[in-house]
């Protein structure tokens, strides 16, 4: 097991001389709460109970109504059917500004809090009563004492630009408290923090509720922090219920089968070895600056042999995106160079085709797509200037690249209107299916795939999980970059990390260990 | 300076009447700036204010022509500029209509206005705003033409620092910088941010207005068509100079005044050769101080994270 397992349960350190004179946490309990979106039932009759101080991890796929139903819980849907009640007594939301009044706020994924303004600002400002003219001597002494009283604090006096992501994290909580809510929804808060940071965030909350300040429920797909911190989950799958209890009585195992439900299968990944496989794609010593001339990749040298996946785990904005682009032909370098099969590689569309390079970037429909045109047009970006899609080496042939679409959405399983569709109505695991069709079509010697799950459902992800290896095990030398950890570790046979721009960590995915990379990724060579 | 005699002030002329300069020129690019300054801490950029500035200029002296008050002139001009604020807050609050066209067409819209209603109050004359000699000790006539003062001048001289107040200890500062510093995190905190920035165009839209009755019920103080030369769009410049700073809007606009009346001032001492020259000192000064003040990275933090052309 990881380093969550070790995190020491606070039930025996419990320390009631905190609790002072303010108001306990509340139960919340939404009973048969039913809500549809057209025809799709976005959640069908769901029950949620959150015991008052206790901490709930509400389990779920990408789709499976997490986000509508702790959305009809602050107001920003009105539930079909169904009741809320908050400690013991029904109430009616009808936004997020009503849920307040009740007690009950929200953390969500991405920060809400103002960059440009400081930490008090922020603070005085999210209150509910902001007064006309604002005392700061009067507010700024208030927060002190208010810090004081926390597990954590952050100098009032800072700028929110300024404070690293896991401080920002910790500010949008001490917010909720400091507006008085005593429920607290979080919406997977730990998705952009080091896994360090997410520790020192989630037990920060599981403090306070054990404290008897808050109840909490947090919106999670990590498993490693449901066991670690959560006393109770509540899984959901396709709208309806799919299974709730102590956390202590569930295995990791259990909870996933909850998530996904027997009847799908786990994709078999299975890896074929390749005998003397030479190293094939090469980075030396490649440097890249970013947008504002700074120094953004350093010297990255690695190299991937053919059929081998290399995974590159980092917190996003180490340079990863950087590294990707630089390779997509989208950056230019500032030194260095790369090779693919010992022979010199620039990123022009030439070249690619020559040495056989593929790209799957992130977001595709941004990145490699054209959203407006149709999805025979995109997916024959990378042939349509070559026979049989031309006639006369210079006139493109549509039906040509019609029937290759059609075919391609056939193999892949593409859920499309047509190939005269444009590319922009599919949904996000339709348009990675097509980018892969056009990608992965014919012999392909290097293949780089940043983030290529990030977002889709679980059928898609096990998909292109899928194809990924079997381009591995067909010889092609694969780069993936994920901020992922557990999708790195199902793909790679080698692990890299990322950090500020520099490969800091590298092990075989066999003899990698979770804490190690973690602590890497956190910054820990410094 | 008591009893100097006029003709003894020499080459000291021309500091002082850049000073005069500075605060007579300054009044129009104070108000405009000063507005267009509130307008983009919500977030949004109106570059119609040269078309407010003169439709301002043009119904405060008629207003004035007609009741025989220049005060009630700043008021016409005021609620104009309320009023054409108003309707590019509006058109802007409408789904997927840009911030810059539709100031490009309110600008040519209210120039053309103005132009049009304006024909028949090129001839009267209209009474003009009263200013205060503080030149009272002096009997230079220079001296004493130097520091008439405006009323209208003050009124900005104060709003600046209160301006600067107001953003950092009131509510209503504090939301129109939310706002345009983060409109999801205003939404999420409850605030209608098409109606913060209808507001805060309209009061931006109302400041340009005063600034244009200045222009004509002050200095030069007739109504031609010739009256504003881009001082409005030259103040919306004022602001990224200032950095979104009240105070500093300030400051760019005594600049700016400064600037502009160095022309005309070395010219009454006699310097004459590059007088054309001198006259785009105001231009030379802003490209010039615009390099020297940029920077690759700090810039953009004081700008307002909401602005279209930031995001």
């Amino acid at each position: 097991m990881t380093a969550a397992a070790e995190v020491v349960r606070l039930e025996s350190t419990l320390d009631t001389s905190h609790v002072r004179a303010r108001q306990p946490p509340l139960s919340l309990e939404a009973v048969g709460v039913s809500k549809r979106f057209g025809g799709l039932a976005a959640l069908d009759s769901v029950d949620f109970k959150l015991t008052p101080g206790s901490f709930h991890a509400l389990l779920g796929e990408n789709g499976a109504g997490k986000s509508t139903l702790v959305k009809c819980i602050m107001g920003f849907y009105q539930a079909d059917e169904g009741k809320l009640l908050v400690g013991g007594q029904p109430i009616t939301v009808k936004s997020p500004k009503e849920a307040q009044r009740h007690g009950i706020g929200m953390v969500y994924q991405h920060f809400t809090l103002v960059e440009n303004m400081s930490v008090a600002e922020n603070l005085v400002l999210s209150r509910a009563d902001v007064p006309r003219i604002i005392d700061w001597k009067k507010e700024k002494r208030e927060l002190e004492e208010f810090m004081d009283e926390m597990p954590f604090r952050i100098s009032p006096e800072r700028l929110v630009r300024k404070l690293a992501a896991g401080e920002k994290q910790k500010l949008e909580i001490l917010k909720q408290l400091y507006v008085g809510s005593r429920i607290v929804i979080l919406d997977e808060p730990t998705s952009v923090l080091t896994p360090q940071e997410a520790d020192e965030v989630l037990g920060m909350l599981r403090e306070m509720a054990y404290q008897g300040r808050v109840s909490v429920a947090m919106i999670t797909h990590k498993f490693r922090e449901v066991v670690a911190y959560s006393d109770e989950v509540t899984v959901l799958r396709r709208g309806k219920l799919a299974g709730t209890g102590k956390t202590r009585d569930l295995t990791p195992e259990a909870m996933a089968e909850m998530m996904v439900g027997a009847e799908v299968p786990r994709a078999s990944l299975e890896r074929r070895e390749l005998e003397g496989a030479a190293k094939f794609f090469e980075l030396d010593k490649l440097s890249a600056n970013d947008d504002l001339g700074l120094k953004v990749l350093e010297e990255v040298s690695l190299s991937v042999a053919a059929g081998e996946i290399v995974g590159i785990a980092g917190v996003s904005g180490n340079g990863q995106d950087e590294l990707v682009e630089v390779l997509a032909g989208q950056r230019p370098t500032s030194s260095g160079s790369v090779r693919v099969d010992g022979k010199d590689y620039t990123p022009t569309r030439a070249q690619m085709r020559q040495r056989r390079v593929r790209l799957l970037p992130e977001a595709p429909l941004k990145n490699a797509c054209v959203g407006n045109m149709s999805v025979a047009e995109n997916i024959g970006f990378r042939c349509y200037d070559e026979p049989p899609n031309t006639s006369l080496g210079w006139l493109v042939r549509g039906s040509a690249l019609r029937s290759r679409a059609r075919a391609a959405i056939q193999e892949y399983g593409i859920k499309a209107p047509g190939p005269d569709a444009p590319i922009a109505g599919l949904s996000g695991g339709n348009v990675q299916r097509a980018v892969l069709a056009r990608e992965l079509t014919g012999e392909v010697n290097v293949l780089i795939a940043a983030n290529p799950c990030f977002g889709l459902d679980f059928a898609a992800v096990s998909e292109i999980r899928t194809r990924i290896m079997a381009a591995r095990n067909s010889g092609s030398a694969v780069l993936l970059v994920s901020s992922d950890l557990e999708e790195i570790f199902a793909l790679s046979d080698r692990i890299l990390v990322m950090s500020e721009g520099r490969i800091v960590y590298e092990s075989k995915a066999s003899e990698a260990n979770m804490a190690d990379i973690g602590r890497h990724m956190g910054g820990a060579h410094h | 300076m008591e009893g100097v005699d006029a003709s003894s002030i020499g080459i000291w002329g021309v500091p002082l009447a850049v000073l005069g300069g500075a605060i007579r020129i300054s009044t129009p690019f104070l108000f405009v700036s000063l507005g267009e300054c509130i307008t983009e801490k919500s977030g949004r950029v109106n570059l119609g204010l040269e078309g407010t500035l003169v439709m301002g200029a043009m119904s405060g002296y008629g207003v004035s022509y007609l009741t025989g008050s220049a005060w009630l002139g700043v008021l016409a001009a005021s609620a104009i500029g309320a009023l054409l604020g108003a309707l590019h807050g509006f058109l802007c609050g409408r789904p997927r209509v840009n911030d810059i066209a539709v100031g490009i067409a309110l600008m040519l819209f209210g120039i053309g206005l103005a132009f049009f209603l304006g024909k028949p109050l090129i001839q009267p004359s209209a009474p003009r705003l009263p200013s205060i000699p503080f030149g009272f000790f002096s009997d230079s006539p220079q001296v004493r033409s130097a520091l008439e003062v405006n009323v209208l001048f003050l009124v900005g001289l104060a709003l600046a620092p209160a301006l600067r107040w107001a953003l950092a200890n009131t509510r209503s500062g504090m939301v129109l910088r939310v706002v345009g510093e983060g409109a999801e995190a205003a939404r999420a905190m409850g605030y209608d941010v098409l109606q913060v920035r209808l507001l805060a165009t309209v009061v931006g839209g109302a400041l340009a207005g005063i600034g244009g009755s200045f222009l004509s019920l002050f200095y030069p103080g007739s109504w031609n068509e010739g009256l504003s030369s881009g001082q409005g769009l030259m103040a919306v410049a004022l602001v990224i100079f200032a950095r979104w700073d009240p105070v500093r809007c300030l400051y760019a606009s005594l600049l700016f005044g400064g600037a502009s009346a160095l022309g005309p001032a070395l010219q009454s001492v006699g310097v004459t050769s590059g007088y054309y020259l001198f006259n785009a000192a105001p231009y030379a000064l802003t490209l010039l101080i615009m390099v020297l003040s940029s920077s690759a990275t700090e810039a953009s933090a004081d700008m307002p994270a909401e602005l279209s052309v930031s995001r």
